[in-house]
C-alpha cells in the first residue's frame, strides 16, 4: 500500500464501489447467461416428466420407462394442442412449443379476470388459451392430460390431471410445484395417495365436475362413491384446494367446453369412423 | 496471530457458529427436514463463505470503511446468485425445494459475520480456511439435525426408506413435529446442552443471580 493512499477518500470510495459492482455484475450475468440453456432444458424435461408421470407412463422417481425408453421418446407419443378455454376449439396458430399458459394468465390481453363466484381455485386471472396433451392408440383417444393449478394452504399447486380416453375417468394426477407443508399437505406427492385417484370419475351424469375429497367414503354402491378420493389427513385446506382446482379446471371455466366437444367428436367418430379427421 | 490449524478446526466444536455464536439458526430450521436438501445447502454455504471470505480479504485494504458492509453484501449476494444458477442448471430437483433458502444465504449471519470479523483483518489464505471451517461447523450441526429429523419425521434417510411409515403400509407412525421447524429448535438446544456439558468452558457466566425468595420473611 502506498503511504499517501487515502482509502476513505471520495475518489477511492467511488472507484471501489464502481469496481466491485462491475466485477460482480459480470460474474452474475456470466453465470446466468452461460447456464441458461441448461436451465431451460431442465425445466422442459421436468415438465415432460410430470406429464408422463400424471399419465402413468413413467414411475414416480424414474427417468426412463420400464421398457427403457427415455422421456423425449415417450413424450413424442403425445400430440400437443393449444385450446381456447372459452369455446373449446383448437387454436392452431399458437406455437405450442413456446406458449406458456401460466405466463399468459398474467397478461391482461391473453387472460380474463375471474369473479369472486367463479374463482374457486383462487387464481385471480385465467388464461384464454391453454395446452392439452393427447395420446392416441390405434386411432382411438387413449389419454388426455390437462394442466391444473390452484391455491392450497401456503401457495399455488401446479400439476397435471390425466384422463382416460372416455374423458371422464381419472388416469392419474401429479403436482410438480407446490408449497404445502411437508408430511401433511406435502403428501400430495405420496404415490400411494395419488394411486387412489385412478379410476375416479370426474363428471356426474349431467356433465358437472364433482370430484370430492372425503374423510369417510360413501358406501361403494352409492353413486357418490365413484367421485370420491381420500382427503389428506392433517391437511384439510390442501385437500379442499385440490378438490376446488380439479373441479375448476374440468368445469365450465376450465377445460369443460373442450372436453365436451372432444367427447362429442369421439362419439361421432365411433358411429362413423370415416368422419374422423 | 492466528494459527492456520486453529482457524480451521476451532469453529467445528470449540467455537461453533450455531452452537456457541447462535448464528444461522433460521436456515438450520428451514432446510433440515430432508437430508438431501441439507447436504446441498451445506455445500452452498461452504462455497459462499469460503469464496466471500477470500474475496473480501483480497479487497480489504482498498475498501473504504464507510461502505465496507455494502461491499461485503455485494460480493456475498453475487456468489449466492451464482450458486443458485448452478443449482438450477445441474441439480434442478433440489433447487426447486431449496431455491428460497439458497437466496437467503445472503442474510445468513455466519457469512457476513466471518467477512466482517475475520476476512477484513486477515490474509486470503487464512480467510479461506476460516470461511471453510465455519461453514463446516455450520454443516456439522445441520447434518446432525437432519439425521434426527428425516428418519423420525418421514422414516427415510436421503430418501431411502429406513422406518416404513404407516402411510405406505408399514409400522412406523411418522412424528409430525419433526417435520415442522420447531423440532430443529429442540434438537439444536439439546445439542448445545450436550456440547456445553462436555466443554464446560463454553458455558457463559450468568448475567444475574436469582435471589432467594424473601417476601415471606419480610411479611412476618
Amino acid at each position: 500500500m502506498a503511504e499517501d493512499f487515502n482509502k476513505d477518500g471520495m475518489a477511492n470510495t467511488l472507484i471501489v464501489a464502481i469496481g466491485i459492482c462491475l466485477v460482480c455484475s459480470i460474474v452474475v450475468a456470466g453465470s446466468a447467461v452461460g447456464l441458461r440453456p441448461l436451465q431451460m432444458a431442465n425445466k422442459e424435461l421436468d415438465r415432460k416428466q410430470n406429464i408422463l408421470r400424471a399419465a402413468g407412463m413413467l414411475g414416480a422417481d424414474a427417468t426412463v420407462a420400464e421398457d427403457g425408453r427415455g422421456v423425449e421418446d415417450l413424450f413424442a407419443e403425445f400430440e400437443v394442442r393449444a385450446v381456447s378455454l372459452d369455446t373449446g376449439v383448437y387454436m392452431d396458430d399458437v406455437d405450442t412449443a413456446l406458449y406458456d399458459p401460466i405466463k399468459a394468465a398474467k397478461q391482461d390481453d391473453a387472460s380474463r379476470e375471474l369473479g369472486p363466484q367463479e374463482d374457486r381455485a383462487t387464481l385471480g386471472r385465467r388464461e384464454n388459451v391453454s395446452l392439452v396433451y393427447l395420446r392416441r392408440r390405434d386411432g382411438a383417444l387413449d389419454k388426455v392430460v390437462i394442466p391444473v393449478r390452484g391455491y392450497g394452504l401456503w401457495g399455488t399447486l401446479f400439476g397435471y390431471l390425466a384422463l382416460e380416453g372416455d374423458l371422464n375417468t381419472v388416469a392419474g394426477i401429479g403436482f410438480y410445484e407446490h408449497k404445502e407443508t411437508p408430511g401433511l399437505g406435502g403428501e400430495v406427492d405420496n404415490t400411494g395417495w395419488k394411486a387412489g385417484w385412478s379410476g375416479t370419475r370426474v363428471f356426474t351424469a349431467d356433465g358437472t365436475p364433482s370430484i370430492n375429497l372425503v374423510k369417510t367414503r360413501s358406501p361403494e354402491t352409492s353413486s357418490a362413491a365413484a367421485h370420491e378420493v381420500d382427503a389428506l389427513s392433517g391437511a384439510t385446506l390442501t385437500s379442499r384446494g385440490i378438490e376446488n382446482l380439479i373441479n375448476f379446471w374440468t368445469g365450465e371455466l376450465g377445460f369443460g367446453p373442450y372436453l365436451q366437444r372432444l367427447k362429442f367428436e369421439s362419439a361421432q367418430a365411433q358411429i362413423n369412423p370415416r368422419r374422423e379427421r | 496471530m492466528a494459527v492456520p490449524k486453529e482457524v480451521l478446526v476451532d469453529p467445528l466444536l470449540n467455537d461453533n457458529p450455531i452452537a456457541l455464536q447462535v448464528l444461522g439458526i433460521c436456515s438450520a430450521l428451514a432446510v433440515t427436514v430432508k437430508m438431501s436438501t441439507t447436504v446441498v445447502m451445506c455445500l452452498a454455504v461452504i462455497f459462499v463463505t469460503t469464496l466471500s471470505n477470500v474475496a473480501v480479504s483480497v479487497v480489504r485494504n482498498r475498501v473504504p470503511t464507510n461502505i465496507r458492509i455494502i461491499v461485503q453484501m455485494t460480493i456475498i449476494a453475487s456468489l449466492v446468485i451464482v450458486v443458485d444458477q448452478v443449482l438450477q442448471a445441474y441439480a434442478y430437483d433440489i433447487s426447486k425445494s431449496l431455491s428460497v433458502f439458497v437466496g437467503l444465504i445472503i442474510t445468513n449471519c455466519i457469512v457476513m459475520g466471518r467477512a466482517e470479523a475475520f476476512a477484513m483483518h486477515n490474509g486470503r489464505y487464512l480467510s479461506a480456511l476460516d470461511g471453510f471451517g465455519n461453514a463446516l461447523g455450520y454443516s456439522i450441526i445441520l447434518i446432525a439435525v437432519a439425521l434426527i429429523r428425516e428418519p423420525l419425521g418421514s422414516g427415510t434417510l436421503f430418501g431411502f426408506e429406513l422406518l416404513k411409515p404407516v402411510t405406505e403400509g408399514g409400522w412406523y407412525y411418522t412424528n409430525g413435529m419433526m417435520i415442522l421447524a420447531p423440532s430443529a429448535f429442540f434438537i439444536i438446544g439439546l445439542f448445545i446442552w450436550a456440547l456445553r456439558a462436555w466443554k464446560t468452558e463454553q458455558v457463559e457466566e450468568a448475567d444475574y443471580q436469582i435471589a432467594s425468595n424473601t417476601q415471606y420473611r419480610e411479611a412476618m
